[in-house]
């Protein structure tokens, strides 16, 4: 008899759940489109930027809901966690069912290019969403290979800045660095593990994060990552050279916590920050919100370009961070989605949605409303306009930054647990790095 | 039952009587009854996996992927770069195999262990039996992800318990050790495997120990056996059948295992926990690279279907000679 | 017949040791649930500075978790019980039938767990895709395709399971039942399946937990209307902060509704087992 009441408790629920089990209809590029523009409905992907996906629900539904006022095009939006993007990226351009708009990290931008699922952008669509000349042009740069139609336009800015924390520096007699060497000098001051104390912290178990150190401190070495022809040129001395000097702020110079290996994301470091358990962090914009959930005002630190050696090739600080704005080729509603685009990057929307989500306008001559640090804002600002390069441009490079990131995180783990690497270890690292992505290119 | 391909030979004995003619009339019905499983099979394994079969002949890279219909054949280069251990690619593919087979030998072995030691102390009734019993199962009914998040949790060097407990409380070794990065991840994900494992062989040996008759023990028991030989040589010949298909299951699931990797690691897996198919994942999903990703696996199951097929045909000779 | 001292001394380790082993997870995980968020962010305690029940209250708004909640109850329940229907079916005709192909099916099935899950999870999304264009069936975002793929997981070992089950039972039952006027399935009805509700019932758990656990095929056929919480979970670690608080708490309040009805009807699994696939 119980197991007749057990089933029962199981299968008159499952039944009646059953009946409207089918119901969830995702939405998808075939809208009920009629092209006039009043009953169409776009799909848009948004990549998370606040401090949860529903925060980015909050924050973009009355942006979205007054453009459907003002155009009558409605927006069905589904904010999507980093965990996910790529594979659903990958699911939607395989199947070609996917959204009508999407925005992704604009490293990945001249990759999705390459697979021909978005909508170049040519002359006259460009001229629909507002000019290319309202861009910050190394932010549009980022948009596609060099000497073809972009796929995409930057939405928010970012770029990496060295946070540093005003008292701790006061108290220890110190300006913030504008070299390397006094990077490292200041850092070593700082630095007091007795205390759990550390001069910097980084997330070296993110091969993101690794992966961009690697690029910008080999191009303050001038190497580039590919050569003219799109080949991964990896293991130049200024590639290995860069990362070696990235890798011994924790092996050699020790201003950095072992434990960092195992940050695999950004938030823990600044979280360390944050909490005064360390000094320095170098961190994109975007930090700005963990540091407050995390109870610094932003008056209690500053912000200086990443430094350079002082003999350095370059003065890059950054490469050119920050979100794309891209659409689905299969679109059914390629006017609209376009309109949205230039609604997107208009600068009231710009301003409105710089300050939720920590970002650097992308337009020229925009004010940045991300920060009330006015320093900050001035900063970042140069940073993004003059010293930021954009990584490279290739459809390999989602390639290489999984592959060398990758390689980083054991290197760290590595040091973190004791073991040693060496110029040789990194260029070998390398090797195998450059090996698997010219085999995947064929 | 002996094995799982024994069975067909079982077959009921087709009974001589009145119901013959009816039965034949009827030669559709048992099609009828397999056709629904066989359909969910066809659309959700078969016509994919071949799919997947094809998809290793092609360059299947994200220059095709929104039209891969038209991939271009390459015949086997996908399998020649995979195989071939002196490249990068096949290089790493052979030390993701290897840990993985040292992974699923402890992960099957350890949990088959435990799994016996605790089946055969419950075997006997004692106070307090029914709850040990229930929190056994507790891992096993435990949602996999949740379970493994709390390894993760419990993994990590500065706020984790393992350190906590090892070094701070019990004093063991200085300075905190990692576990999820270095060769120290080995070992963590050789244990969170073993947790989620574990009951499942309790379960199946318990399962099994319930059907050995008691009159066996009685019998051996007065002879005076000593506890370690009668296990020897009662209870294990007897749980043969259970243990030929509980080491097949396990170590299938636990060679294939995705998951445990995917939520213990994240994004940041470390070279010791590279195991074959979130290697495989990797190949595929991070470097767009399908055609490649298709190769791996089709070696990956030639592998197990090899495997399987030399275990069933040893284990098989053998049940029939004894 | 008495336990030797030998065997008591063994039998308090090994319960000891694995007691232990067992609870320490779990113990973690209700704490830190209910541990403020700056308690999970410092190094461990074995006990919350302050308890708190936030966690608790904060997790159903980082993370729609009752909606993701509603989904993977609907879709374990519907995949568990479609696979239960399929599963009696089949394994009652490799039980009670002999027929060209029989040792193919139960070969062919059996060997699919064999298939590592990469292999034909973007073919299976394509061929979802494809579907939906052409004959309007919409799978991908729904949980219509998460039921009828989850179906198949479950599908081999549920259906070897109930097939063993069968054949203990003996045949003479169903011919009388024929002999009284019952069809066949009417046989299967009245007369197999009231005898092999333990195997049934261990079948449905078991399927259940299959599908309320799956992980790499939700994360890539699931869209936010349709998410399971085996997706949901990551989404608590975010851009800007990992939530380990909230983590632990929502890994609690998924687990205790499975953990429970696990414990309720294990009796009959173990039974199901015993008959089923221990014979």
């Amino acid at each position: 008899m119980r197991v007749r009441t057990a089933f029962a408790l199981v299968a008159v629920p499952a039944l009646l759940l059953a009946t409207s089990a089918c119901s969830g209809k995702s939405g998808s590029a075939s809208g009920s489109g009629t092209a006039g523009g009043s009953d169409v409905t776009l799909t848009y992907w948004a990549s998370n930027q606040g401090t949860s996906l529903d925060n980015d629900k909050e924050v973009l539904t009355p942006v979205l809901d007054a453009f459907t006022q003002q155009t009558g095009i409605k927006v069905k939006l589904e904010v999507i966690g980093w965990h996910d993007l790529q594979t659903r990226i990958q699911t939607a351009v395989t199947s070609g069912q996917g959204p009508d708009v999407v925005n992704i990290g604009n490293t990945w931008a001249v990759s999705l290019q390459a697979t021909k699922a978005f909508l170049p952008l040519d002359a006259s669509a460009m001229k629909t969403i507002g000019g290319s000349d309202k861009f910050v042009k190394t932010a549009l740069d980022t948009g596609g290979a060099a000497g073809t139609d972009p796929t995409s336009v930057p939405l928010y800015g970012l770029a990496y800045g060295m946070y540093y924390n005003k008292a701790m520096f006061a108290a220890a007699g110190l300006q913030p660095p504008t070299t390397w060497e006094d990077m490292v000098a200041d850092a070593k001051k700082l630095t007091d593990p007795s205390k759990g104390q550390y001069g910097m912290a980084l997330a070296a178990g993110s091969y993101t994060e690794n992966n961009h150190f690697a690029f910008i401190d080999a191009a303050q070495n001038g190497a580039d990552l590919f050569d003219s022809s799109g080949k991964p040129t990896f293991t130049s001395d200024g590639v290995v050279n860069g990362i070696v000097r990235y890798l011994d702020l924790m092996q050699t110079d020790k201003v950095v916590n072992p434990s960092n290996a195992q940050y695999d994301n950004g938030t823990k470091a600044v979280a360390d920050f944050a909490t005064g358990k360390v000094a320095m962090i170098l961190n994109q914009n975007n930090a700005d919100a963990t540091i407050k959930k995390n109870g610094m005002t932003s008056d209690k630190y500053g912000v200086v370009a990443f430094p350079a050696p002082k003999d350095a090739k370059s003065q890059v600080a950054s490469h050119v961070a920050g979100i794309n704005i891209s659409v689905f080729k299969n679109t059914k509603h390629k006017d609209q989605a376009l309109q949205f685009l230039k609604y997107m990057t208009s600068a009231d929307v710009q301003g409105q949605l710089d300050k939720p989500f920590s970002a650097l306008p992308v337009l020229k001559d925009a004010k940045a409303v991300f920060t009330d640090n006015a320093q900050e804002a001035a900063t970042f600002t140069d940073i993004y306009n003059k010293r930021a390069k954009p990584l490279p441009l290739v459809p390999a490079e989602d390639q290489y930054e999984s592959t060398v990131g990758k390689a980083m995180n054991a290197m760290f783990a590595s040091i973190a647990t004791g073991g040693t690497v060496s110029a040789a270890d990194v260029k070998a690292a390398l090797q195998t790095a450059q090996d698997q992505v010219a085999a995947s290119v064929g | 039952m002996t094995t799982t391909l024994q069975r067909p030979r079982k077959a009921p004995p087709a009974s001589p009587g009145p119901h013959d003619r009816r039965r034949r009339a009827r030669w559709w019905l048992p099609y009828a009854l397999l056709a629904p499983a066989v359909l969910m099979e066809l659309l959700i394994h078969l016509v994919p996996m071949l799919t997947g079969i094809w998809m290793s002949f092609t360059q299947l890279t994200k220059f095709f992927i929104s039209s891969w219909t038209e991939a271009p054949f390459v015949g086997l280069k996908n399998y020649r770069v995979a195989l071939d251990v002196h490249g990068a690619v096949g290089s790493s593919l052979l030390r993701s195999f290897g840990i993985t087979c040292a992974y699923t030998m402890l992960v099957v072995v350890i949990s088959w262990v435990l799994g016996m030691a605790a089946a055969v102390v419950l075997q006997r009734p004692f106070r307090g039996r029914s709850g040990v019993r229930t929190l056994f199962l507790v891992p096993y009914a435990v949602p996999m992800y949740a379970g493994v998040i709390t390894w993760n949790f419990m993994l990590q060097r500065d706020t984790g318990v393992i350190n906590h407990l090892l070094v701070d409380d019990l004093g063991i070794g200085s300075g905190k050790p990692f576990w999820l990065i270095g060769s120290r991840a080995f070992t963590s994900i050789v244990i969170v495997a073993i947790w989620r494992l574990w009951p499942f062989a309790f379960l199946m040996l318990m399962a099994g120990l319930q059907s050995v008759p008691s009159d066996v023990y009685e019998a051996s028991a007065m002879d005076g056996a000593h506890a370690f030989r009668q296990w020897r040589s009662i209870t294990l010949p007897m749980l043969r059948p259970v243990n030929v298909v509980l080491v097949l299951v396990m170590s299938l699931w636990v060679f294939n295992d995705f998951n445990t990797p995917y939520v213990l690691f994240g994004t940041a897996q470390p070279a010791a926990g590279d195991l074959i198919s979130f290697h495989i994942y990797n190949a595929s999903f991070l470097t767009w690279n399908f055609g490649a990703g298709s190769a791996m696996s089709v070696l990956l199951l030639l592998f197990l279907l090899l495997v399987t097929g030399v275990y069933l045909t040893v284990v098989n000779r053998r049940s029939q000679r004894a | 017949m008495h336990d030797t001292r030998a065997f008591k001394a063994f039998r308090a380790v090994v319960v000891t040791v694995l007691a232990l082993f067992t609870l320490l997870p779990l113990y973690v995980m209700a704490t830190s649930a209910m541990k403020p968020l700056r308690d999970v962010q410092g190094p461990f305690t074995w006990w919350p500075s302050t308890v708190t029940l936030e966690p608790f209250v904060d997790m159903w708004t980082t993370v729609p978790l009752a909606r993701y909640f509603v989904n993977s109850a609907v879709v374990a329940t519907s995949a568990t019980l479609a696979s239960l229907v399929v599963a009696i079916f089949a394994a009652f005709a490799v039980s009670r039938y002999r027929f060209p192909g029989r040792a193919a099916f139960t070969t062919t099935v059996l060997s699919t767990q064999m298939f590592p899950g990469v292999l034909f999870l973007l073919p299976l999304f394509i061929i979802f895709v494809n579907l939906d264009q052409s004959a309007g069936i919409q799978l991908v975002g729904t949980r219509a395709g998460l039921v009828i793929t989850y179906l198949t997981f479950s599908l081999p070992f549920s259906i070897w399971m109930l097939a063993g089950y069968f054949d203990g039972i003996p045949r003479e039952l169903d011919e009388a039942a024929r002999v009284d006027g019952c069809s066949p399935m009417g046989a299967l009805v009245r007369v197999v399946l009231p005898a092999a509700r333990p195997g049934v019932i261990a079948v449905a758990i078991y399927g259940f937990m299959t599908a309320w656990g799956e992980v790499l095929f939700a994360s890539v056929m699931t869209t936010d209307v349709n998410r399971t919480l085996a997706v949901g979970l990551r989404e608590y670690s975010t851009q800007t902060n990992v939530y380990w608080n909230e983590i632990m708490a929502a890994s609690l309040v998924v687990s205790v509704p499975v953990v429970v009805g696990f414990l309720l009807l294990q009796r009959y699994f173990v039974a199901g087992l015993t008959a089923g696939a221990v014979k």
